[in-house]
């Protein structure tokens, strides 16, 4: 039996900076995973993915990552994008430096 | 040291302004992704979680003055400011900006430096003993007959798709400092008869299915090593699964060909082009080892290190476990640890390599070596020269004395930096170290040596560690399992997987546990934990490891 679809964004990597990237509600990328859109179904979830992996001189290595709705917006349900999302834990490097 | 020729020169730069195009290219849209991913990987550049990583060269971990000065403006100009040493003796800046490469990359030239073939299912860097050249127990220096491999592997027109990544080591003494029986091919020298050869072993590797390398020639001449390597790898080439990335390095061909089939075959093809090399091979050899020439050694006193010995428990400390013998007795190599407690294990900032360049400039005859334990050697320091060098270290948070001890992890970047990674393992060893700093227990422990990485590709060479940890993916919770017994020396062996894996908040615990076993079980206190569980087998580690399984069979 397929798996039944969970809630998901789409990422990538930008191209100049590699830093991770979210697609939002208005079709731009952020860098922000809060300000991603969560797309709750398949449809739409991979239509976005889709249409994404054909910027590619703008971003590389798009793909759908797990995520769940909270009051702040999107958050990722896998400690793997939790770490993209946040940056690397041994320096405060990329995103903690940012949200301070 | 080697010095380009203009030929290599040439060679670099022509390949940086290939490379500056292509890069333009991908930015200006006429290169897709597909098609500029194996063009940057063939030049060391990788995508990775957060950033893009470039990682550059280092021979034989072998480096100048000049190089590792570089290599901080380089950390400065273009990165965050600092640089990540790695188990291959290379360097990996972790957050370059694609626009930035070309000119990373040009300004590596500039000192002859690179980042060709760090990447890609090539002849990777080539590593050494990071004492050679200095080492009392070495045959001869090896650097020359790596580098006269790293110039017949480069560009190989032959070994540009091997079915997989390939790496070679070689070591100049018995003592392998090189692990070499981890290699695709490992290459230890030999003396036999007067003549000077080396002791053939290929098949090693870690990863996913580890394996102690087998020997496939007791003896080769010297004059047949790049013939002979040349053969290896076409058989390899050749017979090396490429329908299954997993089963596609040299240990698979040679576990599933058997290594007496590996030899008839290899033996076959090192006849057939063995008359192709004219001798020109040796030729170069040849030029090759008067660059590697010892440098002067000065003559003097050692009285400043007797005294600071004698009188300063700090400096002697750090004398007793960040020095190892040099061929002259009045000079010392010294072992410059990375891996302050609590630090990334094999990161330093731009200013502590400014100050190792200054240092090896001062007093070490400008050379430095990189370690595949992640850190940075001076291999001819006088003994007199000592103390000035502890305590410049020792200012700028480089004098932690702990090499060869708990807190002497290699780590591999884990899942902070690397995409493959399914675990962290940086964190790991960070708390390991600040937890044996806090028990001041490693001392006493004495020589264990810790490997972590975070996943099953073994880049931190956790089967070789007396301790390995290797970190997973345990429906979607870091796990983090524990090998023990595993040995990476003369001596080498792959550990064995204890029980059930632990969440990260219980991993330095049951670390801790295993350290406290060891003290406990050793018969005196100089049997290593190594030799304790050779003696005693794995139950009383897994008893110290598993308490609660333990009470529950005894109930």
């Amino acid at each position: 039996m397929p798996k039944a679809f969970t809630p998901k964004v789409v990422t990538a990597n930008a191209l100049i900076e590699g830093d991770v990237i979210y697609l939002t509600e208005s079709g731009s990328w952020s860098r922000s995973h809060t300000d991603a859109r969560l797309f709750t179904e398949e449809g739409p979830a991979t239509a976005a993915l889709s249409a994404a992996e054909l910027q590619s001189s703008e971003i590389v290595g798009a793909y759908l990552a797990d995520a769940e709705a909270s009051p702040k917006g999107p958050k990722p349900t896998h400690f793997r994008e939790a770490f993209r999302a946040t940056g690397p834990s041994n320096y405060p490097h990329g995103k903690q430096v940012e949200n301070v | 040291m080697y010095n380009y020729t203009d030929f290599d020169e040439a060679f670099v730069r022509s390949r940086v302004s290939q490379f500056r195009a292509q890069v333009e290219r991908r930015i200006d849209g006429s290169l897709t992704e597909d098609e500029f991913k194996p063009l940057r990987l063939m030049n060391g550049l990788y995508l990775q979680l957060h950033a893009y990583m470039l990682r550059v060269a280092i021979p034989y971990g072998t480096i100048s003055a000049r190089q590792m000065r570089q290599l901080a403006y380089i950390a400065d100009t273009w990165d965050k400011g600092y640089g990540h040493f790695t188990t291959r003796q290379n360097i990996q800046y972790n957050w370059p900006a694609l626009k930035d490469v070309p000119d990373m990359l040009e300004a590596l030239a500039d000192v002859q430096m690179h980042a060709i073939q760090t990447s890609g299912n090539t002849i990777r860097n080539v590593t050494s003993d990071h004492f050679a050249g200095a080492a009392g127990d070495e045959v001869a220096d090896p650097r020359p007959y790596a580098e006269l491999l790293r110039q017949w592997s480069t560009d190989h027109p032959e070994f540009q798709f091997l079915p997989r990544k390939f790496k070679i080591a070689v070591t100049g003494a018995e003592a392998d400092r090189a692990v070499i029986r981890s290699h695709d091919i490992g290459l230890q020298l030999l003396e036999q008869n007067g003549e000077r050869g080396f002791k053939v072993i290929i098949g090693g590797g870690l990863g996913r299915t580890p394996m102690i390398g087998k020997v496939v020639r007791d003896f080769l001449p010297e004059a047949d090593l790049l013939p002979y390597c040349e053969a290896i790898v076409h058989v390899y080439n050749t017979l090396g699964r490429r329908d299954n990335k997993y089963k596609a390095r040299i240990k698979i061909t040679v576990h599933e060909n058997g290594i007496d089939t590996m030899r008839e075959l290899i033996e076959a093809r090192f006849a057939e082009i063995r008359p192709e090399f004219s001798g020109v091979d040796q030729e170069l050899l040849a030029a090759i080892k008067a660059q590697f020439a010892t440098p002067a050694l000065r003559e003097g006193d050692t009285a400043a290190y007797d005294s600071a010995y004698a009188t300063d428990p700090v400096f002697r400390a750090w004398a007793d476990t960040n020095l190892a013998a040099h061929r002259k007795p009045d000079h010392a190599i010294v072992t410059i640890s990375i891996k302050a407690h609590g630090k990334t294990p094999g990161d330093a900032t731009s200013d502590q390599m400014r100050l190792m360049a200054e240092l090896a400039e001062e007093y070490a005859h400008g050379e430095l070596r990189i370690s595949h334990e992640q850190n940075v050697i001076l291999p001819h320091v006088h003994k007199g020269d000592l103390p000035a060098i502890h305590a410049a270290l020792s200012a700028a948070g480089l004098g932690t004395a702990n090499i060869g001890l708990a807190s002497d992890i290699i780590a591999c970047p884990g899942m902070d930096y690397c995409a493959l990674a399914t675990a962290r393992s940086i964190p790991i060893a960070q708390e390991i170290a600040t937890r044996v700093d806090e028990l001041k227990i490693e001392h006493e422990v004495g020589e264990l040596k810790i490997k972590i990485s975070g996943c099953i590709n073994a880049c931190g060479h956790h089967h070789v560690g007396h301790i390995g940890i290797l970190g997973l993916d345990r429906a979607g919770v870091e796990n983090y399992q524990v090998t023990l017994g595993g040995d990476h020396t003369e001596t080498a062996a792959v550990g064995t997987r204890m029980g059930p894996g632990f969440s990260a908040d219980e991993i330095v615990p049951a670390i801790e546990r295993l350290m406290l076993a060891y003290l406990d079980l050793r018969s005196e206190k100089s049997e290593t934990f190594l030799q304790t569980f050779r003696r005693l087998g794995d139950a009383p580690f897994k008893a110290a490891l598993y308490p609660e399984s333990e009470a529950r069979n005894a109930a």
